[in-house]
């Protein structure tokens, strides 16, 4: 599971109102390079929830690799910025894209029920008093 | 890509070594999914760099042919936790990757409209009633996830029925039946009795409803 689909998966468990975002608690996880495709990501942003996206790089005991508050788009997209070591974008793209969840939790922050991430695949099934 | 060579590609994937009834596990096979994806990108532009979802992915035939075409993100989910070891495997074979969630889809919770386009080989519904417009509506609801598209096989029998439904129930901006193919069926289960059944299918294109301010 990457941090792409992470911004986007919330819990329906019983009880939950929002249940999003789901906490991470990752025991496991590598990267793997993909190519960085600007035009997507610029579409994407204005969609991701950076604070959840925040959380889940911490989570993964990254605390540098994004700020607190999302940069600037200007700034993110400036012309050439995808070719420079440690730009914005570079690090959004490793973000979002090349980081691979492979044990860990999903933990739902209304009902603290948990989702075990078992070979990469997290397990958001429900048992039937649940639904 | 040429439609032959990623027809040829999915061909190569292993395939559900004991289906299960009760999920209507028919796989999908290589012509047809290999037109279904090659016309979602070739002539709606709904596959390469975008984030692609497979509903019910099984063995991840759908989710490969999305990831072959360049589709930037693609996420399977499927119910059947041996299902999702080979889709995970068939990926690894192609060195590709593919997120796997294992979830029933109509518990499934996906929020921002992140996805781009949803594509599906539903279950007929034929052994559990109702089970293809489940995953149709799961598809198309407005919380719910494709903000361009929602590509999925029904069968023709059921055509007039899917087409209100799309519209009227789920809300859809428009349902087209991009064409109709031959599903050839080999005998997967024993109330087959003819060794291949063929049964007719639609190919849709759902547009669904626009936004709201999430």
């Amino acid at each position: 599971m990457r941090l792409l689909t992470h911004n986007m998966l919330a819990s329906n468990v019983r009880g939950a109102t929002t249940g999003y975002p789901l906490k991470l608690e990752a025991a496991k996880w590598v990267t793997k390079e993909v190519e960085l495709n600007a035009d997507f990501l610029r579409g994407l942003l204005p969609k991701i929830d950076w604070r959840a996206l925040v959380a889940a790089t911490r989570a993964l005991g990254l605390p540098e690799l994004l700020p607190e508050e999302q940069p600037p788009e200007e700034e993110i997209f400036a012309e050439g910025a995808a070719n420079v070591e440690g730009s914005a974008i570079r690090r959004i793209h490793h973000a979002l894209l090349e980081i691979h969840v492979q044990e860990g939790s999903l933990v739902c922050p209304d009902t603290s029920r948990c989702f075990p991430i078992d070979k990469g695949i997290p397990n958001m099934m429900l048992h039937e008093d649940e639904v | 890509m040429k439609l032959k060579q990623l027809e040829g590609l999915l061909g190569g994937l292993t395939q559900f070594p004991a289906p299960k009834v009760e999920l209507e596990q028919y796989p999908t096979g290589p012509h047809i999914a290999s037109r279904m994806l090659y016309t979602a990108e070739n002539s709606f532009d709904d596959i390469t760099g975008k984030v692609v979802a497979d509903f019910g992915c099984g063995c991840g035939t759908l989710a490969v042919a999305s990831t072959l075409l360049d589709a930037e993100h693609v996420i399977g989910i499927d119910i059947d936790p041996q299902s999702l070891e080979l889709a995970q495997e068939n990926s690894a074979d192609l060195e590709l990757d593919i997120d796997l969630i294992w979830s029933d889809i109509k518990c499934l919770n996906l929020k921002g409209f992140l996805v781009h386009t949803v594509v599906m080989n539903p279950p007929f519904g034929t052994r559990k009633k109702g089970a293809d417009m489940e995953f149709l509506s799961m598809g198309l609801k407005v919380r719910m996830v494709a903000s361009q598209a929602v590509y999925s096989l029904h069968k023709t029998s059921t055509r007039e029925h899917i087409k209100k439904a799309a519209l009227r129930d789920f809300g859809a901006v428009s349902a087209e039946v991009l064409c109709e193919l031959r599903y050839d069926l080999p005998q997967s289960y024993k109330f087959h009795k003819k060794r291949e059944v063929d049964i007719a299918v639609d190919l849709w294109r759902f547009v669904p409803k626009a936004r709201r301010s999430s």
